[in-house]
């Protein structure tokens, strides 16, 4: 039964090295073009926190487009939730536990009313968030009277903009390596015990060790600079969480099976409507949290925080090979998406491409990632 | 000379050979057709013909009226005549009948829509086969028979001499046949030649003048159907001997497994469903007979939880009173549902097999949050061997399996959930004798070792073959019960008409 283990390069996994290659490439140039400034760990760092926002909604993002659906709405979202959480904090003296908290709980309630009325109304998601789009702008618009609210809490700014102590970042490191290495040979045991063949330790190893050094090689250049950035730390948080909801669960199956066929998920007792209002809850808590690195970061809560930042979101997924018809996309796709469009952003900031230009790129790569996807698949 | 003749054709994709050397004519007015089991290669020769695939992907060569010809499109092929009916019709819903017949082809003035004369045009082509038909109803409005006899029309709007039909009766009544029938027979007499492509061998005998057999890319015979019977022509499809289509029947019956009590169902104000009442024992196979629209897959879906409409009924399982609101609470109470139409309701096509296999009883087998890929290969290995599904891993893709082999993954999917009554709505529609004969097997099995069974079928032969017991339905009512050899097709079908 050996041909009953995964191929080695299934098309998903060859999709995945050939983002990576693309990605080393763009880093390359611009590690050319900009005299050797951006592979530094100070660049390196900067361009790992500006991408997190993004990448945190990605995350979620790519859950319910997996599901076949899509969220217009989460750029105003961020804005609304950040904006709760800096009244929160300003007028209201809270501490940033309650901030916190109630930001999550605001953007998940808003996740849970969309996708019940995207479920159990029929409305399509389009217009549901579309409308989300326009409604929650205004919400934040009211919110904060038209004006930028400041923060000036320190344990709340220090959320988007402190450093995880390097001795701390090289034991969550270790950690991480004996959970991939533990993860690996339950992996190869479990073959064992269901006959479905030996256990390999050999190529165990080999397939550990990237994952082994690329953690190891994160970590060092994130201290070489000042440790691991705290919004990096909580991407990865998500990005895992999402990563292992997506493969390892029942509830992530589903939602590939909802994407991929919902009436044949319904009559096989999937319930797709709940699913779907779970989906986007877990947006909203998605959504929730980059709200917070968001505000924390800029030190405000400003009217048009967030403006656009769906459509990154959405992008990252589709340039990480997700499908806007659902069933089709994976979270580490999404991040990578996410990353080469960070790169982008940091690259050309560096060599002061003027912003329209960088506009007009990067919505041509963009166009041009899906067209040369639909190429290959039509191939195949 | 013949109105077509294909000399050696080989098609060639990457590994396969699909045809390897097919000969095939076609006379003025000949009704050909054309049989084999799945992948033996009529698509593929069709494709061919119609180019689809164009000159040079292909060796061998086509003759119409004696001249060799080369398409390098389909619209090359439909200019020498040749029009294709495909099994999924293509009409576009929302356009008018005469929309559709002149799609791409509106006689126009100026670029303007000449819609006087588009209806006018319309409306004599159909009074000229006798369809009364409105040119001005949307396509979607239309019956699926009728949607069929609007496709042949605009093939003869452009002067097709030669009409291929892939399967066209699959979704229609016995009326809508004849109606079918009726004017292909006109058209025979009007010279146009037709290769009918069909798995429906009483068809195929009624109305061939002959019959050709490809296996294997390959052509078996052509010969005039005269000449042949369905059991000589089953086994140049797959050559061998086959002996009795069906399993002998030796089967125990046990308790009750399942009943269902007073089922009414209604859907938009209408009854679609009317007190109905029945029970399967275990080891039993209960056929559901009825014509298309006397409401069998309506019930079976109604007992499942899945009809959208409102219904009353009570249900027993195993004796036991279950409330089903959703097909959860329906697999809960051990209800297996092979859905008809397995790639619109049965499969998720872009999955794998072992994805596919394990969505139902997801919970059970791996696990009740987290997933378990290993135990999960591990449980679909036994219905997959059991089953015989041909994929050289649970991994391969739903969607490039044979329709029998994917049949069996939606079967295995549901034997997974270990059911306690079975339901199967046309299990073997449109998969070849050959896989259609090993899911007869692995269903008399599975009732020999005393799972319930309700299958519903518009095959009759299936149905009289397989079924202990037949209940036949009309217009939402039960109107028949046959036992055993009790069920005649004469009795099965005065009662599915109403006669009884």
């Amino acid at each position: 039964m050996k041909e009953s283990r995964e191929p080695l390069f299934s098309r998903a996994a060859l999709r995945a090295y050939v983002m990576i290659g693309v990605l080393a490439v763009i880093w390359a140039y611009f590690h050319w073009a900009t005299g050797s400034i951006f592979l530094t760990p100070l660049n390196l760092s900067n361009l790992a926190t500006q991408m997190s926002v993004t990448a945190i909604l990605a995350v979620g993002m790519l859950m319910v487009i997996v599901s076949g659906n899509i969220d217009l709405s989460v750029g105003s979202v961020l804005g609304f939730a950040g904006g709760i959480a800096a009244i929160a904090l300003t007028t209201y003296n809270q501490s940033t536990g309650v901030a916190i908290i109630l930001a999550v709980l605001v953007a998940v309630l808003i996740g849970l009313f969309q996708g019940a009325l995207t479920a159990y109304l029929s409305i399509p998601a389009f217009i549901v968030t579309l409308g989300g789009l326009l409604a929650w702008r205004g919400a934040v618009k009211w919110l904060l009277g038209g004006y930028t609210v400041p923060v000036s809490d320190q344990t709340f700014i220090a959320i988007g903009n402190s450093y995880i102590q390097p001795t701390v970042g090289w034991i969550i490191a270790a950690i991480a390596i004996i959970f991939v290495i533990f993860l690996v040979i339950r992996g190869e045991k479990s073959l064992k015990t269901y006959g479905l063949g030996e256990a390999n330790y050999t190529s165990a190893a080999l397939k550990a060790i990237v994952p082994i050094l690329g953690i190891a090689a994160f970590t060092w250049v994130m201290n070489s600079h000042r440790g691991i950035p705290v919004p990096v730390m909580i991407l990865l948080a998500a990005a895992l969480f999402g990563g292992f909801l997506t493969n390892s669960t029942v509830f992530g199956r589903r939602l590939y099976a909802i994407g991929g066929n919902p009436e044949a998920a319904r009559l096989s007792g999937i319930d797709v409507k709940r699913n779907v209002v779970k989906v986007y809850a877990l947006l909203g808590v998605f959504t929730g949290v980059a709200a917070l690195i968001f505000t924390a970061r800029v030190g405000s809560a400003a009217p048009d925080a967030g403006v656009l930042k769906e459509l990154d979101a959405i992008a990252a997924c589709v340039i990480g090979g997700a499908s806007l018809l659902g069933g089709r996309g994976t979270v580490f796709g999404a991040c990578l998406g996410a990353l080469i469009m960070a790169s982008l952003d940091n690259g050309m900031s560096l060599l002061n491409v003027r912003d329209y230009m960088q506009d007009i790129i990067k919505g041509s790569i963009l166009v041009a990632a899906v067209g040369l996807d639909m190429m290959g698949r039509r191939q195949a | 000379m013949p109105l077509l003749e294909m000399r050696n054709i080989v098609k060639e994709f990457p590994g396969v050979r699909a045809l390897d050397g097919v000969t095939f004519a076609l006379e003025a007015g000949e009704f050909h057709s054309l049989v084999g089991e799945n992948g033996a290669g009529k698509s593929t020769l069709m494709k061919v013909l119609s180019g689809v695939y164009p000159s040079g992907s292909f060796t061998g060569e086509i003759l119409i009226d004696g001249r060799q010809v080369q398409f390098r499109s389909v619209r090359d092929s439909e200019n020498s005549g040749i029009a294709i009916i495909f099994q999924e019709l293509s009409l576009v819903k929302n356009l008018t009948v005469a929309e559709n017949i002149f799609l791409g082809r509106e006689p126009s003035h100026y670029g303007l829509v000449d819609w006087p004369k588009l209806y006018g045009k319309t409306k004599a082509l159909l009074e000229e086969l006798g369809l009364s038909i409105n040119p001005g109803t949307p396509a979607g409005e239309l019956g699926i028979g009728q949607q069929q006899l609007v496709e042949i029309t605009k093939a003869l709007s452009k002067d097709a001499r030669i009409l291929v039909l892939d399967e066209p009766t699959a979704a229609l009544t016995d009326t809508e046949v004849e109606t079918l029938f009726t004017i292909l027979n006109d058209l025979r007499l009007r010279g146009v030649g037709m290769i009918y492509i069909s798995h429906k061998l009483d068809e195929v005998f009624r109305m061939s003048d002959r019959i050709t057999v490809l296996r294997d890319g390959k052509t078996i015979l052509t010969r005039p159907a005269s000449e042949m019977t369905k059991q000589s022509v089953i086994e140049a499809m797959v050559g061998r001997e086959v002996g009795d289509l069906f399993p002998k029947r030796e089967r125990r019956y046990g308790e009750t497994a399942f009943e269902v009590k007073n089922l009414t169902a209604h859907l938009n104000g209408h009854k679609i469903l009317d007190n109905i009442s029945f029970s399967v024992k275990k080891g039993e196979v209960l056929g559901i007979a009825g014509l298309m629209g006397a409401g069998r897959t309506e019930l079976l879906m109604t007992v499942f939880g899945a009809w959208p409409g409102s219904s009353s009924r009570e249900i027993y399982v195993e004796g036991q009173k279950v409330e089903i609101t959703s097909p959860q609470d329906a697999i809960k109470a051990g209800i297996g549902f092979v859905t008809e139409d397995r790639k619109r309701y049965g499969l998720i096509l872009e999955q794998t097999i072992l994805d596919n296999m394990t969505l139902a009883g997801l919970e059970r087998i791996s696990g009740r949050f987290i997933t378990h890929r290993a135990r999960e290969a591990a449980a679909v290995r036994e219905p997959i061997e059991k089953l015989k599904i041909k994929a050289n891993t649970p991994l391969a893709t739903a969607g490039n399996l044979s329709g029998g082999n994917q049949q069996k993954v939606v079967l295995g999917k549901w034997l997974l959930t270990r059911p306690k009554v079975l339901f199967l709505d046309e299990p073997t529609r449109g998969i070849d004798v050959g896989a259609k004969q090993e899911l007869y097997n692995e269903i008399d099995r599975l009732a020999t070792e005393g799972l319930a069974i309700v299958m519903v079928s518009s095959e009759l032969p299936e149905v009289l073959g397989l079924s202990d017991r037949v209940l036949v339905l009309h217009e939402g009512r039960i109107t028949g019960e046959f036992f055993g050899k009790e069920a005649t097709p004469e009795k099965v079908m005065a009662a599915a008409t109403g006669h009884l």
